[in-house]
């Protein structure tokens, strides 16, 4: 009954948003998205820039809470009253709107040719012959960490694991500070910032990601298994009541200064600037040993495509073409530092922090989340299995090779790679 | 000549049907129409775009196919104990309370009646982020208080604990909705005639005994409907294990209800994509729980229960 009464609502409160939007006189353009935080940016800095250059197209961006996201777009494609420009989830939810017809085909779009094959992976058909997505930034995985607790203690930002576990003993040793903010119980935590962040190093990015895919390496292998034996080794290091300690828990202990280390996503970046009262770095996922090639988590994170039963096509065409040209890159990378554009042309970017993070493009290489592409599609779902076994590791209530044992389990119950 | 002969011709009652009809319209349109749409979803399956009817298959899945049955088993557990916890607790004390509230001594009973109420009228939102800020063990009152009476060894992160976090979310529930068998077992206890209470003292029955055997038999029906009510409540409940563990219901888990079990499958979350047809199956399998738990209460125990007209 709940569900229904949802639905309901959401449908009468579409009908009438939408309503209103109609008996403006220019053609306006409707954007949907669950980036409620940005909605100041789009409104001072990216609309006007775009409607000062597009005289006679009016953009509203229309965002909603980041977990109803989903659910309201597809209630209100089935209805037809969802908005012009389409906020794109990377791979599966996008791929399966584009599917059932709900976003247009972009690969002729003009701008299309200013982004790697990489950058469009993710709003692409499996074989990668049709784009319905325009990419817009991705996020980057590292550690942020308070510059001032780190002098004070006379830690420098550790390369190697075990100076990273060194670090952690000494600003656990001196007890001003915790040392590791995270939490375990949003589980999401768990799996993003810790799993998806370290992991890449131990799982040679690309190729294991790949190989995975392809069904020739398993979760049960030591590469995908260490992670996890890392991450429960963190437990040690993180604050009392970890357990019990949410997302906005963490982010405050560590932007009120109490905690040292923050394992992060670069869209931290923006938030903790504005909150944070000290200075604050950024380091890389340590590798294993000195020396070894590193790997980032570089994650394709947000595109806009276009509904297919938009009635204003064409001048949601010439958006998207912006939205793929470098002006719009620059204005957006700088207006949120932490999401990094995807496009070709260099950008530059203000932010010491932001650059920090896009500076290890240069000498690591990148990969996206593994439990992202394909994988993720069947039951049990392998990204919600990897939060509950990520936070199960750190709690202690599985063993890491237990958790690898779930999920190839998991995996293998519907996953049949093609040979 | 005689109009008894005659059968008398009564005109059509119209505004009966008039004055039903509003009723009777919107009860169909939102509730049972929903509710057979519902039943109807759970035999279909979408292949390729396509609606394909399959009968009963959504249902071998989700009891056979181990990728749903255990979180189904999983969550259907942790409702029962959900609502055995509701039971145990929630109950008794509404009972208790109901009756200290009905003794004559007691002053300022309109001010603990409300406040023991308010806690209902409350959006689960609230509630939920409330709880979780009194219970956090970064900045919440609870593990300061413990520290207070000497107990702060007591303190666990009971909401982030795997054998805890049910029950600590049922004692929230418990909490909130605990005013509701108390208003209703009040109103039970103050309709009993001031006669029997006054036979009774006559008889002897005085006190704690008067309780047990006067008026606890005469409030009967009216535990027996809060339980009812209790079962219904438990069985659909959501809101405030979506609010406070989120739609994962974690860790691992632990608290996953029906209600959340449903809306990863109707809605999808996260990565997984919602999949209205297993959706429509386990509400569909919600329904029948709710439906059979009424009707055991219905037909075994309602039947039983004595009335006393005065």
């Amino acid at each position: 009954m709940q569900t229904r009464l949802l639905t309901a609502l959401l449908l009468g409160s579409t009908v009438l948003g939408s309503a209103g939007a109609a008996f403006a006189q220019d053609k306006t353009l409707t954007i949907e998205s669950w980036r409620n935080d940005d909605l100041a940016i789009w409104q001072e800095k990216l609309i006007p820039a775009f409607e000062k250059a597009n005289p006679g197209i009016k953009v509203v961006f229309a965002p909603s809470a980041p977990t109803e996201y989903n659910a309201a777009l597809n209630a209100k494609l089935d209805a037809g009253s969802a908005g012009d420009l389409i906020t794109c989830r990377p791979f599966d939810a996008s791929l399966d709107l584009y599917t059932k017809g709900h976003l247009a085909d972009l690969t002729s779009l003009p701008g299309m040719e200013n982004f790697s094959d990489v950058a469009k992976s993710a709003w692409q058909t499996d074989d990668g012959k049709a784009t319905f997505c325009v990419p817009m930034a991705s996020v980057i995985h590292g550690f942020i960490y308070n510059k001032e607790a780190f002098d004070k203690l006379g830690i420098t930002p550790p390369a190697t694991e075990a100076d990273f576990f060194a670090a952690l003993d000494k600003i656990k040793a001196d007890g001003t500070y915790i040392p590791m903010a995270m939490g375990t119980k949003d589980l999401w935590e768990a799996a993003t910032m810790g799993y998806q962040n370290i992991g890449p190093n131990y799982w040679k990015g690309e190729e294991g990601r790949v190989a995975l895919i392809k069904g020739e390496q398993k979760l049960t292998d030591p590469q995908w298994v260490e992670p996890y034996a890392t991450l429960a080794k963190w437990k040690d290091y993180l604050g009392d009541g970890f357990e019990a300690q949410t997302y906005p828990d963490s982010q405050n202990l560590f932007t009120l200064g109490r905690a040292a280390i923050y394992p992060a996503g670069s869209w931290e970046i923006s938030g903790f600037n504005t909150q944070a009262q000290f200075k604050m770095g950024a380091f890389a996922p340590p590798v294993k040993n000195a020396g070894d090639t590193c790997y980032i988590s570089d994650h394709t994170d947000i595109a806009v495509g276009l509904n297919a039963k938009s009635p204003n096509a064409d001048a949601a065409k010439t958006f998207l073409s912006w939205v793929a040209s470098p002006e719009f890159a620059t204005i957006y990378a700088n207006a949120l530092p932490g999401f990094f554009s995807l496009n070709n042309a260099p950008v530059k970017m203000e932010d010491p922090l932001a650059q920090e993070f896009v500076s290890w493009r240069d000498k690591c290489k990148p990969t996206i989340r593994s439990t992202y592409q394909i994988l993720s599609r069947g039951t049990p779902n392998l990204e919600n299995e990897t939060w509950v076994e990520s936070a199960n590791v750190i709690n202690g209530t599985d063993t890491p090779q237990v958790a690898g044992e779930k999920l190839q389990k998991g995996l293998d119950a519907w996953y049949k790679p093609a040979k | 000549m005689s109009l008894d002969d005659q059968p008398i011709k009564r005109p059509f009652r119209w505004h009966i049907v008039v004055f039903l009809a509003p009723a009777f319209f919107v009860y169909t349109a939102f509730m049972i129409v929903p509710l057979f749409g519902t039943l109807q979803l759970s035999l279909f399956r979408r292949v390729d775009q396509q609606s394909v009817y399959v009968g009963l298959d959504n249902f071998r899945m989700l009891f056979g196919d181990p990728r749903w049955s255990v979180n189904f088993w999983n969550a259907l557990w942790n409702n029962v104990w959900f609502f055995i916890i509701h039971m145990l607790v929630q109950n008794p004390i509404g009972v208790l309370l109901a009756a200290l509230l009905s003794s004559p001594k007691l002053r300022f009973r309109a001010f603990y009646r409300t406040a023991i109420f308010i806690p209902t009228i409350l959006s689960f939102v609230i509630v939920g982020f409330v709880w979780k800020l009194i219970l956090s063990p970064l900045w919440g009152v609870a593990p300061n208080l413990l520290d207070l009476v000497g107990l702060k060894s007591l303190f666990t992160p009971w909401l982030g604990k795997e054998e805890y976090a049910l029950t600590t979310l049922s004692l929230i529930s418990v909490w909130q909705f605990v005013g509701i068998p108390m208003m209703l077992i009040y109103a039970a206890l103050l309709s009993i005639p001031d006669e029997v209470i006054e036979a009774a003292e006559c008889d002897g029955i005085t006190g704690l005994s008067q309780f047990w055997k006067i008026k606890l038999p005469l409030i009967l029906p009216s535990i027996g409907i809060i339980s009812i009510l209790t079962f219904v409540g438990n069985f659909n409940a959501f809101d405030l294990i979506y609010t406070a563990q989120g739609a994962l219901a974690g860790p691992n888990f632990s608290t996953d209800i029906l209600g959340t079990f449903l809306y990863r499958a109707f809605f999808g979350f996260q990565l997984q994509l919602g999949d209205p047809n297993m959706g429509a199956a386990i509400a569909t399998m919600m329904f029948f729980i709710i439906l059979a738990g009424v009707c055991v209460y219905l037909f075994t125990i309602q039947t039983r229960l004595r009335r006393y007209q005065f």
